[in-house]
């Protein structure tokens, strides 16, 4: 545990929508214990995640022991929590939390594939806390924010792929690569999801400002 | 609109002793740029100083330090701010790219601030652990943390004497994100400047010790973009938790656990954002002044970046 603390992960800022559509994972090394990445369709890999929202349910869904699921809803769609004897200390929120509840989450993304074969993307928490709104409120614009900065360096490199003659000093963003190479949906698609997150923080009375676009 | 007035009111300035400038007239050359033709401010800057330096017949020395002002590290706070620094390069690192010459960090009794020399100025080399006068440097900002550009109008001097670098402090934004082992109530060795943080009551360099209790919090704050490494001393800790060492004490004695106050503390602090400024010290920064961080700043402004796009 300790090696890993001493690079320790960033927790990225994600909308559901993106993480879960992040359904490719990898690894940048064959080491057993090389960390694993979700990739993000935006361009960019994520071993670690931070994200706030509504908890609307939770369910014990475990067989022989206890393992609890819980919906976590952001304004782009819903994080599926899944958390069990492993993760003792997130479990036992999600057992004592009534919903709805405002929480903020830090945790990893887990893919698993059902048995049609879709590729289904999950959060397996590290910590789980009840916050207020201002929090969950920030962590929209933040998260707004990265992925705003995420896209527009994506479409920084895609425009550098359309002009080769620049490519000797076109910056290398290999995540962005990868996405383009794995994922069919578009990247615009997150923006849209981004002013939709926005616009919902957005107070009544406040109409004017529309008139900026 | 202001904006462009203020660099109007500072080209203007650098002017009024050689020619007769008309503030309106600059002030309509940088509109038209920067509305017109969507040209970035320190470049529009440039390009009209550039216009009137012909038109006078004048080399970009003969102004130069006319609108910079003498500054030290800690006065930066602003983007787009024309200073003269005096300062040591203390580390130069690996430009990523080609139009970067140069990338490092700079200090001086204030503190540190990185730089970057675009390739294009053409300037002359700065050598690590040299000590420079920058005259009209540019300042800027990125996600809350300010650097200063050295430009092609920038006059680099190399100072022979040596100057302190002070104590870098710096500034964390970010959502707590762990608390980690040894938080919360510990005990030190109570031996003559060890203050080791005991093992199961045995200190690394004394042995079994009656230890001393004390409160700390290391924790993890990060923006999304860094994870930085927070260490609350007794007197952070206290005021960030509301939990003094004395109260802690008793709720360990009661528990018969000195691990509930970690758990009690993790669970008021764990995933809520805060701004914490501080020395930093090796990979951690230690809190000094911690504010814990309410509603966003408003969206309106990411709104229209977003619609943009």
């Amino acid at each position: 545990m300790s090696q890993s603390e001493l690079t320790r992960e960033v927790a990225r800022r994600v909308f559901a929508s993106e993480f879960n559509d992040s359904t490719y994972a990898f690894k940048e090394s064959d080491d057993e214990r090389a960390p694993n990445y979700a990739l993000l369709p935006t361009g960019d890999r994520a071993n670690r995640v931070f994200v706030s929202g509504t908890l609307t349910e939770t369910e014990d869904v475990g067989e022989e022991s206890e393992y609890w699921r819980g919906r976590v809803v952001d304004p782009t769609g819903t994080f599926f929590v899944y958390a069990g004897q492993y993760q003792p200390e997130a479990a036992s929120v999600l057992r004592e939390t009534e919903p709805p509840a405002y929480v903020s989450i830090v945790g990893k993304p887990r893919t698993y594939e059902t048995d049609d074969g879709t590729i289904n993307v999950s959060l397996r928490p590290e910590s789980i806390s009840v916050v207020d709104d201002e929090t969950r409120d920030r962590w929209v614009v933040e998260t707004a924010e990265r992925t705003l900065d995420r896209i527009e360096a994506f479409e920084e490199w895609e425009s550098e792929q359309e002009a080769p003659e620049s490519a000797s000093t076109a910056p290398t963003n290999e995540y962005a690569q990868m996405a383009h190479e794995q994922y069919d949906s578009p990247v615009i698609n997150y923006r849209n999801d981004v002013i939709q997150a926005l616009e919902s923080l957005e107070t009544v009375g406040n109409d004017d400002a529309e008139a900026t676009v | 609109m202001s904006d462009v007035r203020q660099h109007a009111d500072d080209i203007h300035a650098q002017f009024s002793d050689h020619i007769d400038v008309d503030i309106e007239d600059v002030e309509e050359r940088l509109t038209t740029l920067v509305d017109e033709y969507k040209v970035p401010m320190d470049e529009a800057r440039r390009s009209v100083t550039n216009h009137y330096l012909e038109e006078a017949g004048l080399e970009r020395e003969d102004i130069s330090g006319g609108d910079s002002e003498a500054a030290t590290i800690e006065d930066v706070d602003e983007p787009e701010e024309w200073i003269d620094l005096t300062a040591k390069v203390i580390e130069l690192w690996d430009p990523r790219s080609d139009s970067v010459a140069q990338v490092g960090l700079l200090g001086d009794p204030t503190g540190t601030i990185k730089f970057t020399k675009w390739a294009k100025s053409e300037l002359p080399a700065l050598e690590e652990g040299g000590v420079y006068e920058l005259r009209n440097v540019v300042t800027d900002e990125y996600q809350g943390r300010y650097s200063v550009k050295l430009n092609s109008t920038t006059v680099i001097e190399e100072l022979d004497e040596d100057i302190e670098v002070g104590n870098d402090t710096s500034e964390v934004e970010g959502a707590l994100v762990d608390m980690q082992r040894g938080s919360g109530l510990i005990k030190r060795c109570p031996e003559e400047d060890c203050t080791r943080v005991l093992q199961n009551g045995r200190c690394n360099e004394h042995g079994e010790v009656e230890g001393e209790f004390d409160l700390r919090i290391k924790a993890v704050v990060d923006d999304g973009i860094d994870a930085h490494e927070v260490i609350f001393d007794k007197d952070a800790t206290e005021e960030l938790t509301g939990l003094s060492l004395e109260e802690a004490k008793e709720m360990a004695m009661d528990a018969l656990d000195t691990t509930i106050v970690a758990d009690e503390i993790r669970e008021d602090i764990v995933g809520t954002y805060y701004r914490i400024e501080g020395p930093t010290f090796g990979r951690y920064v230690l809190a000094d002044d911690v504010e814990e961080l309410g509603g966003p700043a408003d969206p309106e402004e990411l709104l229209i970046k977003a619609r943009s796009m």
